[in-house]
Parts: structure tokens; C-alpha cells; sequence
């Protein structure tokens, strides 16, 4: 079928929405990474099977439908029945017959399998309720976990290419740089730049050709936003591409994917023929004067391949090394072209606030943080998972309402933001309202998402250690500051955690940290020092624990602690077997003892005693 | 003609070079280890950054490298603020902890203060700063047989694979151009070996002198449109010709003149 005008496309939009009226009640399985990574495809064979076997009333087998992350990892497999919104967590393949017996025929809810609020006990059955879900707003996630993202009759009927029709019929190119300039969208990748304003600067230079490229190459340990974007809703970002290419007046497109992503690729590139097929991509889109079209581009998964003029390179059959912005991408872009970047979440946010106006948008989050942003929760946080909240939300918020707070009874210690190069705030900074312009200045930054939670029993100095590790395995090597500060950076980092460093190291580290911020070429060594300086500022006194004492108050630097067995210790033998050293001694109930001289401070014993009867000193 | 201000001083440029050619032609003393004028700016080794603002910026200030920083009119340029002698002497003293053993780095690092690297020795490192002035001179002679490879610390100048490289000409720019002398290269019974590649060398039919090798003569035949005669003598032997064809016509103008 080929949509050649906008009518056409709303009179499509009512059949798809008859259609999906048509089927009396929905199944839909999560196959987002968390939840596929736990078997969720078996899941949907399964209903699938059960359902051609067995005529059940009242269910087809298109009620059957896979969709991309729903965003509660910590309780996948996950399994939603619409009407209802019913949410099923922890499924397992042998609850299928059950949930088709019981709820799809009968419709009789399946009490053990709800969700229940690991506080209060309360059981929870329709998925906006749960607190996890209630205090969020999804506008670039909207279709995620509720559309099936091979199937674009799911995306047109939610409301999908009615900001693109709406463009190509009563807008100019200018008014879509202006609906977005005044809608305040800022880039999505974590640098905040104004998306309208980028768009503008593009457009106004004159050149034969100019490019639109998406970012797809998120690399942040610990963020997968853009991934479940990409692989749960790829339509929302290819709209949001053309309708970029028509303000700016582009022809040609890429979307840049990390290899690492298949399923991004494969759903994206299956999205971008199936557009192609329906003529929202190719020569002369909806019948108007638009042409363009977008190709893939895959990234060998190097982390510098996000920063821009890195990425443009690598498009270009280059090796992915930045350089110098001082003529910027839009001016000098892909192949000396203007380009304009922007990453995934931002161009999926773009149809919608084309189709419901700047002024909606504006209405949701603050004054210079406009709209909502999606993060990923992670590490030691209750409820891992995909979230999406409107921007001034404060980080206790986020941690404890949505996150569920600690698990274990632990206690919060720091929240990463920003990935890498990003910083850990303390727990006096929870309530900072999370915006571009605050979590910098408290030494962070919002960066594409990424947020890991870390508790008591973590230290400020291996995360340190850890991210800057990551940092210099990632560097590209061509500038001097970063691929050799960093490196020594690292290097001291190292002789900290193991007691061997003095003050005046710590001193030089701060020091050396100023030259590769102000020195560094690009984006990743100018924030590369971060994790060091966030942390010593926030976590002086565990550096100085570190050097002045050689203690590791959080516990887990090995060449500092000490794992000592107290008097609750009830003779159980379950850490003398697991002691890889053979360093504890002890009979059957009676107190054993850990041989410090043999312990390696592996942790095995501590992990394994269930009476909490090894202490870390 | 543009107009920018260098140190207090009011001087005239070309709008568009960079700003590391004025203060180079001004006989400013700002280091540079990546810079040549054979080959485009990268700015890899940071060390020619400088401070700029404009009278309009209303006292912001900004660090840039010069070297990839164009001349624009009204510019105000600062060579020597205290932040950039941190800097420079900061990135001299990370390139001795990699380099430890490079004449040039000492030396140069010596003159901001640094007589030994404050920061954790490479130990075995090697005396490459990953200028890549080499691949970029390789490139310039449209050739590219060598490349940057790998990222961050394992970053290596190397030909595809780490095999012989099959565009190289032994032409001996890369080891030439190359500041810290590192890359190797050998001429021995007429055969020069560099990246592990063995090249025939052409000699001069005068005096047996190398002149270039065979793959070069080729490309330049070829590709540059040189005479072939060019590569049957060497410079010094054609500089001798020349010498006889000039005395002789000394010779004859002399002789006209008496």
C-alpha cells in the first residue's frame, strides 16, 4: 500500500484503529532486553502455541503480540492484557495456559503472579497503578511496550506520522523550527544543546546537499533508553528524522547503531522498508515536494563513536577519532556537508510535540529543562528499569518513588548520572531537581540517562577506579591529555584503593585533572576526569581514609580490609568450605576464625554466612 | 588583510590561516609537537594552545589550539596567560612519562621546568608521540599505507593488519618527517627495508648513490608525470652537470666579454 496523501493516512489511521478495536483483548509479552535475556520469546511461542491448539473465546491469535521493553526490568518477564492494563511479573512459560484459562477466557485475575509492593504487601493490578509507573510520563517512550515494533499499523494507530501529515500540510519549514525553538526540546544526548536552534543554524547555511543523522550509538555502561527506543518503537524516530529533514531541507539520512545492538538494527531496518513501502520514506513523501530517505550506518561499539564529529567520520568509512569543533557539524558535518545530529530520544519527542503543539510541551518539566527526559535505573535500586519523567524531578524522587529505594535494608550512598564521564552525587544532593543546567553544577551531569544507584557497601574511590578504567580502554588515543592523563589518572586511582598513595599524589591528580579538562580535544577527555573530581569532592574523607589510614570505609577494596568472623558465628563450616585459600579454621558449632596472613579478602565467606557473622573492618 | 592582536601587539594576518603561522612568523616561542607545514593540523599534541577572546565576548575567554584555530579580524590572542604554561608544562611532563627516553621530549620539557616526569613512567614504552605526522605525510603523498590502529593506550602507527604494507613506496617521508625518530628504516646491498618491506633502491649512473627506490621512481613516473630520465642521477651528480654546463657558459661569456 502506498499512502500519497494525508488523507489517506487518517482514513488508514481509522481501519488500523478498527481493526485493533476488532480484538476483544490484547496479550502483550515483553521482549525487551531484560525481559528476552530471561526467556521471554518462549513465553510468546508458548501463548502462541496454546492458542492455535485451543479455540479460546474472545481471543484471536493477533491478540498475541510481542512488544519492545515495558521498562519494569526488575520484574520480567512481564505480560500485560489489555483492556485493563493487567500486569503480569515473573512469568514463567508454564503460567501461560494458566493466564489463558483464567483471565483471557474468564476473565478471573491471577493473584500470584501480580506485582506486589515488597513494602506494604499490596498487590497491584493494573500496571499504571503501581508506583513504579504512576509517577511517570512517557512521551518518547510512549509507544514502547505497547506496540508491536515490526507492525506499523500499531504505530499508525496510536497516532503514528500525524506530526509528519501535519507538517507537510500546514506548516513551512521555518514554523517547524520555530514550533520546535519554542518548545524549548534540548538534545536528548546529554550536552543539552537547543534542538531548534541546531535546526535553524543547519538550514540557514547554503549547501548542495545537507544530512540528518540520528545517534544511535549510546555507550554508557549501565543506559539502554535509546536501545529500547530503537528497538521497541523505530517508527517514533524515523518520523522524528523526517521531520527534521523537511525543516532542514535534507535528502538523506543515517541512523548510526552500535553492532552490539542487532535487534536495533534488525527492527530499525525492517521500519525504514516498511516506511519505504507506505511512502513515508523515499521521492515525494505523502504525495508533497519531500524526499528523503535514511540508511543505516553500524558502529564497531567504540564509545568515543558518540561524539559527533567522531561519528560523522566513522559514517564516512573513516577511522571514528573527533576533531576539532571549531567550524561546527552544521556547518561542516558528514562529507564537509551541513549535518544536523541529534540522538534517538530526541528525534522520537519530535512528532509528538509537532502534533500536540510547543505549548503542551513547554507545560511539562521547568523553564529551561522543557518536557521529560528517560533514564535507566540501575545497580542497587529495587526497581531496575526504564523510566521516563518530566525534567525538575528531584533525584529522591526518582530513587525512592520510582527505584523503590535500596534493596537489602542497605543504605543509599551515591547516585552516578551521565555514564563515564559523568560524576556521583552524595545523598545530601537527593533532592536536586534533575535538569540539565543543576546536575552540572553540582559536578555531574544528565548525559544521555544513565543512572546508577549505589549503596553503603559501595566506595567512591573503585567507582572512580572502575569508570576511569573504562574511560582510558575507551579513549582514542589521539590527544595527548586524555590518552595520557587519563591513563594516570587511572594509574593513581589504582595505587589508592591499594593504601600505596600519599597526599601529595592526591594533590597532583587534582591538578593534572584541570589540564585535561581545559586541554582534551573532545567531549569524552574534557569530562573524562569527572568521576575522580565528583568524587573526592563529595568523598574526600574516604580518599583520605584510603591514604592516611589505609581503611576502605566502604568495604571492598581488597588490599584494605579485613574480613573478621564475630561470636554470631554458629559454627556452620558453610565459609571454611567455601574459603578458596583455606584460611578459616573451626569445628562444627563452634566459633571459627579467618587466618589473616592466608585470606585473600576475596568476600566468599562473607557472601555465603547467613548469620552475619563476618564483619569487613 | 585581517588585523588581530598577538601579546598586546596589533599585527596583520591572512584571514583564514591559522593562527599558529602568525605567531610562528612573529617569532613567538609556543611549542608544537604535531604541527608541520607539509601536512593539515590535527591537533594532537595540544601544545600551541592558546587564549582568545573578542572585544564583544565581555571578558570570556576561551582555550584554543592554534594550530586549527583560523584568523578571523579583531581577534585578541594571549601566548603566555599562566593557565597555558600549566598546561603545556603538564602535557610536556605527561609525554616524558610515556616517552621517558626521548631526546626531544627531555629537551623540550626541560625548558617548562620538567627535568623528570612527576607523573608514573612508562617503563618500556617507546618514543612515539602519536604525532601522526607520518600518516598524515603518507596520506599527503596519496598513499595511506599507514594508519593509526587499535584506541587509547594501544594505539599503534602500523600498516593494514600489521603485514607489509602493500601502498607503501619506501619513500622514507613517514621516517623523515617523524620528530622523535622512531620509525626504522634500512639501506643495505641495494635493498631498503622499512615496515618489514623490501624495495630495490634505483642508483645513480654516475656515482652508484642511492637515489630513491624503484616503487617511488615508479609512482612518480607515473603519477606525477616526471621524467624517467630524473632517476638515472642523483641530486649531487646533476648539481655537478649543472655546475659544468654553467662554468661553460661562465667560460664562453667570459671569453665573449674579452
Amino acid at each position: 500500500m502506498h499512502i500519497d496523501t494525508p488523507k489517506k493516512l487518517e482514513q488508514w489511521r481509522r481501519d488500523c484503529r478498527k481493526r485493533q478495536d476488532s480484538l476483544k483483548k490484547k496479550i502483550l509479552v515483553c521482549l525487551g532486553p531484560g525481559c528476552l535475556a530471561n526467556g521471554s520469546d518462549k513465553i510468546l511461542d508458548e501463548f502462541k502455541k496454546v492458542l492455535k491448539d485451543k479455540k479460546a473465546k474472545d481471543v484471536s491469535l493477533e491478540a498475541v503480540k510481542k512488544t519492545g521493553c515495558h521498562g519494569f526490568c526488575a520484574q520480567g518477564p512481564m505480560v500485560v492484557i489489555e483492556p485493563g492494563g493487567i500486569f503480569y511479573a515473573k512469568v514463567k512459560k508454564s503460567n501461560v495456559a494458566e493466564i489463558i484459562e483464567k483471565t483471557l477466557e474468564k476473565g478471573e485475575i491471577i493473584d500470584k503472579l501480580l506485582y506486589s509492593d515488597p513494602d506494604n504487601g499490596h498487590k497491584y493490578t493494573d500496571y499504571k497503578e503501581i508506583p513504579f509507573y504512576r509517577h511517570q510520563v512517557r512521551i518518547s517512550l510512549r509507544n514502547c511496550g505497547q506496540i508491536d515494533p515490526d507492525n506499523i499499523e500499531d504505530y499508525i494507530a496510536r497516532g503514528g506520522y500525524a506530526g509528519l501529515a501535519k507538517v507537510l500540510t500546514d506548516l513551512r519549514p521555518k514554523e517547524v523550527i520555530e514550533t520546535i525553538k519554542k518548545s524549548g526540546l534540548r538534545g536528548r544526548g546529554g550536552g543539552g544543546f537547543p534542538t531548534g536552534r541546531k535546526w535553524e543554524s543547519c538550514a540557514q547555511i547554503e549547501a548542495p546537499i545537507r544530512y540528518v543523522i540520528c545517534n544511535g550509538d549510546e555507550g554508557d555502561p549501565g543506559a539502554f533508553m535509546d536501545r529500547c527506543i530503537m528497538e521497541g518503537d523505530p517508527h517514533s524516530v524515523l518520523e522524528g528524522m523526517i521531520i527534521c529533514a523537511y525543516a532542514v531541507g535534507s535528502r538523506e539520512g543515517y541512523i548510526y547503531v552500535r553492532e552490539e545492538y542487532p535487534l536495533a538494527v534488525i527492527n530499525l531496518q525492517k521500519a525504514i522498508e516498511t516506511a519505504r513501502e507506505y511512502g513515508f520514506l523515499g521521492e515525494k513523501i505523502l504525495g508533497s515536494d519531500l524526499s528523503f530517505d535514511i540508511r543505516i550506518s553500524r558502529g564497531g561499539g567504540a564509545f568515543v563513536c558518540g561524539e559527533s564529529s567522531a561519528l560523522m567520520k566513522s559514517v564516512a568509512g573513516e577511522v571514528g577519532e573527533p576533531r576539532a569543533k571549531y567550524i561546527r557539524s552544521v556547518q561542516k558535518g558528514l562529507h564537509d556537508q551541513p549535518t544536523v545530529l541529534n540522538n534517538v530520544e530526541t528525534f522520537a519527542t519530535v512528532p509528538v510535540i509537532i502534533d500536540k503543539g510547543a505549548d503542551w510541551f513547554v507545560s511539562i518539566g521547568t523553564p529551561k529543562s522543557t518536557g521529560t527526559k528517560a533514564f535507566s535505573l540501575a545497580g542497587k535500586i529495587r526497581n531496575t528499569g526504564l523510566i521516563e519523567i518530566p525534567m525538575g524531578m528531584t533525584l529522591r524522587e526518582i530513587i525512592y518513588n520510582i527505584g523503590g529505594g535500596i534493596p537489602d535494608g542497605r543504605e543509599f550512598k551515591a547516585v552516578q548520572t551521565g555514564g563515564p564521564s559523568g560524576g556521583c552525587l552524595p545523598a545530601d544532593k537527593l533532592d536536586l531537581p534533575v535538569d540539565f543546567d543543576t546536575l552540572t553544577k553540582a559536578g555531574s551531569m544528565m548525559g544521555s540517562g544513565g543512572m546508577i544507584i549505589m549503596d553503603d557497601r559501595t566506595c567512591p574511590v573503585e567507582v572512580a577506579r572502575y569508570f576511569l578504567e573504562f574511560l582510558v580502554h575507551e579513549s582514542c588515543g589521539k590527544c595527548v591529555p586524555c590518552r595520557e592523563g587519563l591513563l594516570q589518572l587511572y594509574k593513581y586511582c589504582t595505587k589508592i584503593t591499594r593504601g600505596e598513595a600519599t597526599e601529595a599524589d592526591l594533590a597532583l591528580m587534582e591538578r593534572l585533572s584541570k589540564t585535561i579538562v581545559t586541554a582534551s580535544l573532545c567531549g569524552l577527555g574534557q569530562s573524562g576526569p569527572n568521576p575522580f573530581l565528583s568524587t573526592v569532592q563529595y568523598f574526600r574523607d574516604e580518599y583520605l581514609a584510603h591514604i592516611r589510614d589505609r581503611k576502605c570505609p566502604g568495604g571492598v577494596c581488597r588490599e584494605l580490609i579485613q574480613y573478621v568472623i564475630n561470636d554470631k558465628c554458629t559454627g556452620c563450616m558453610a565459609c571454611l568450605s567455601v574459603c578458596p585459600v583455606g584460611a578459616i579454621s573451626g569445628e562444627k558449632k563452634k566459633l571459627h576464625v579467618i587466618d589473616q596472613d592466608k585470606c585473600d579478602a576475596c568476600g566468599s565467606c562473607h557472601d555465603v554466612c547467613t548469620f552475619a557473622a563476618i564483619d569487613i573492618k | 588583510m585581517a588585523h588581530i592582536t598577538i601579546n598586546g601587539k596589533v599585527v596583520k594576518a591572512h584571514e583564514g590561516e591559522m593562527l599558529l603561522a602568525v605567531i610562528k612568523r612573529l617569532g613567538i616561542d609556543v611549542p608544537a609537537l604535531c604541527n608541520h607545514e607539509a601536512i593539515e593540523p590535527t591537533g594532537n599534541c595540544r601544545l600551541c594552545m592558546v587564549e582568545i577572546t573578542r572585544p564583544e565576548w565581555e571578558g570570556w575567554k576561551k582555550n584554543v589550539t592554534s594550530c586549527l584555530y583560523p584568523v578571523e579580524d579583531g581577534l585578541i590572542v594571549n601566548t603566555h596567560t599562566p593557565e597555558l604554561l600549566e598546561i603545556r608544562k603538564t602535557l610536556l611532563d605527561l609525554q616524558l612519562a610515556r616517552c621517558p627516553n626521548s631526546e626531544l621530549i627531555q629537551k623540550m620539557a626541560e625548558e617548562y621546568g620538567v627535568h623528570e616526569t612527576s607523573y608514573i613512567a612508562n617503563v618500556e614504552g617507546d618514543n612515539c608521540i602519536m604525532c601522526y605526522a607520518c600518516t598524515r605525510i603518507c596520506e599527503v603523498l596519496g598513499k595511506s599505507a599507514i594508519s593509526a590502529v587499535m584506541r587509547g593506550q594501544k594505539k599503534v602507527i602500523a600498516p593494514p593488519f600489521g603485514e607489509e604494507p602493500v601502498d607503501c613506496i619506501g619513500c622514507l617521508a613517514c621516517a623523515q618527517i617523524c620528530p622523535t625518530d622512531v620509525i626504522p628504516y634500512e639501506d643495505k646491498d641495494g635493498i631498503r627495508t622499512i615496515w618489514k618491506k623490501k624495495f630495490e633502491l634505483v642508483t645513480c649512473k654516475n656515482c652508484g648513490k642511492t637515489i630513491v627506490t624503484r616503487d617511488f621512481a615508479d609512482y612518480l613516473i607515473e603519477q606525477r608525470r616526471i621524467p624517467h630520465e630524473y632517476f638515472e642521477t642523483c641530486d649531487d651528480c646533476k648539481r655537478l652537470e649543472l655546475a659544468k654546463k654553467m662554468g661553460g657558459l661562465i667560460t664562453k661569456a667570459a671569453e665573449v666579454a674579452v
